[in-house]
């Protein structure tokens, strides 16, 4: 409720130039429907053109749906691997971004940059033809299946990005509460375990989480170097079936499966920052 | 050099402090006995908080010497953390640790850093919390809380680690007039306690009521200093004049 609202008196209201939306744009249940519909639409349409005697698309769909799913578990599974490598490297990494040796912060900084800025896709690659297809550790032998190599390539962008928002954060912390610490005797090492830090979480934690939704959708990237997740399964699927019409539908329906998963992520992401943002 | 109590707890001698162009501090000397209370005095940019910040080598100085119990300050060797641990420091935006209670804000230090038992220290910790009239909110968080409230707990915590020496960086600045009193009621009785308290403040009635010596500063030197009746009734030097005509 504004405060021209609350009172019948004159208030001089602040003097906007333009106008800025509220809100980010975000993933919402409209953008949901509409998957929905076009998903529908596609269906229909497909029926109309799909010759005489050809078993109906929905159906086509739901009996390779397990099928799917299975990809898709493959996809979840790389993901949380992936968020779960990079934030364990990555939060030490940017630590060393803002530690008091030049050394330590000028090499720290420079990994993030690279693995921040370079293509995921070039990372993906990098890790699937430099990566032996199985290690020797003592006298086992491990193999490194491609899906294994790939989750690798993509926690190589999350640990860079996960490193930068680690960096931010410490830098957010208003300067009097490494001064308060200090004055207080506390070490350095100690300000930040249990002052500095802390206070991070909570802010890092939105950003974090959309970092998570980011790397779900870019999990189909492996599909090119040729892991079995859901989109390379969904290429067989379509070339097994041989029909033109099954196209469109099969890709909006693995949509609706990503949606699906991401949606809930993007409601609590917006939540979360909602909350910290009042206090 | 062993320190005797009748000895200064603070000597600075011709201390400088430089950022970039700008001379902060231009040969200040000082000296501070056990019990004393000195306020500092003077205009925005004369070099009064970082006059402090030095004192517990939270900026360190660039040339002269500053004595705390006989421990020389400008020194590289100077263990900070054990010089901090004998001078307690109160800030203008009360810098408390918002995702701690206060109690806890209390309590942190001296567990941690002064490894001492945890039961103790909550019992002190109580203590100084009623002490400064704030009992029932030791499980407030800083948010919950009032500016002056939170200055009288950042005034607890520093408390807590029984420092010998206490420094207050213009802790009333950022308060409402009338929660301004609260806060200076709490130093006052600290002072009568026998606290030894460097004082940079804007309230003259307050510095001429608790003060054993005003310091007058103006870029970076000591201009004036004497006994607070003296001092303000007979202001020697023409810039202590202005500045006190500017704001009495």
């Amino acid at each position: 409720m504004s405060l021209s609202d609350r009172t019948n008196l004159p208030v001089l209201l602040p003097f906007r130039v333009g106008t800025v939306p509220r809100r980010a744009t975000r993933l919402d249940i409209r953008h949901g429907a509409a998957l929905i519909a076009a998903l529908s639409l596609s269906i229909g349409i497909g029926e109309a053109v799909a010759g005489p005697g050809t078993p109906s698309i929905a159906a086509t769909i739901l009996k390779w749906t397990p099928l799917i799913a299975q990809g898709f578990a493959l996809n979840i599974a790389m993901s949380f691997l992936a968020m779960a490598v990079g934030t364990a490297v990555g939060v030490p990494l940017g630590l060393c971004q803002i530690s008091l040796l030049a050394p330590v912060r000028g090499s720290s900084w420079l990994a993030t940059q690279i693995f921040r800025n370079s293509p995921w896709l070039v990372l993906l690659f990098y890790c699937m033809l430099l990566l032996p297809f199985e290690i020797n550790i003592g006298h086992t032998t491990v193999p490194l299946p491609g899906w294994l190599k790939s989750t690798v390539g993509l926690s190589l962008p999350v640990m860079a990005n996960v490193s930068e928002l680690v960096r931010g954060a410490v830098r957010s912390i208003p300067f009097g509460q490494w001064e308060a610490s200090e004055s207080l005797a506390f070490t350095r090492l100690q300000t930040l375990r249990m002052i500095i830090l802390p206070q991070c979480v909570k802010r890092m934690l939105p950003p974090w989480m959309n970092l998570y939704a980011i790397l779900t959708v870019a999990t189909p990237l492996t599909s090119i170097v040729g892991v079995s997740e859901a989109m390379t399964l969904t290429g067989d699927i379509l070339s097994s079936e041989a029909r033109t019409e099954l196209l469109v539908p099969m890709y909006l329906y693995l949509l609706l499966w990503f949606f699906v998963y991401c949606y809930p992520i993007a409601v609590a992401t917006a939540r979360l920052e909602h909350r910290f943002q009042v206090r | 050099m062993v320190w005797e109590p009748d000895q200064p707890l603070v000597r600075l001698r011709d201390v400088h402090k430089r950022f970039g162009a700008i001379e902060v501090l231009a040969g200040i000397s000082l000296d501070v006995m056990k019990g004393e209370v000195i306020c500092v005095i003077g205009p925005s940019g004369s070099g009064k908080s970082t006059l402090l910040r030095c004192i517990n080598a939270l900026v360190p100085v660039d040339r002269g010497s500053i004595l705390v119990e006989g421990q020389e300050v400008n020194d590289p060797k100077l263990d900070k953390l054990a010089l901090r641990r004998k001078v307690g420091m109160v800030f203008q935006q009360y810098n408390l640790f918002p995702h701690r209670t206060a109690l806890q804000n209390v309590m942190m230090a001296p567990i941690h850093v002064l490894k001492r038992d945890r039961r103790e220290v909550e019992t002190q910790a109580r203590a100084l919390i009623r002490k400064v009239r704030l009992e029932g909110k030791e499980n407030a968080y800083p948010g919950e809380l009032s500016g002056g409230q939170q200055q009288r707990i950042a005034i607890a915590r520093s408390l807590a680690m029984n420092p010998d020496l206490m420094l207050f960086d213009e802790i009333t600045a950022a308060l409402d007039p009338e929660t301004v009193k609260e806060v200076l009621t709490t130093i006052r009785e600290l002072a009568e306690d026998g606290m030894t308290c460097v004082i940079v403040t804007h309230e003259m009635g307050f510095a001429r009521e608790v003060a054993d010596r005003v310091y007058f500063t103006d870029r970076g030197i000591f201009v004036e200093h004497g006994p607070p009746k003296e001092f303000f009734a007979n202001p020697r030097d023409p810039r202590t004049r202005q500045f006190l005509s500017q704001i009495l």
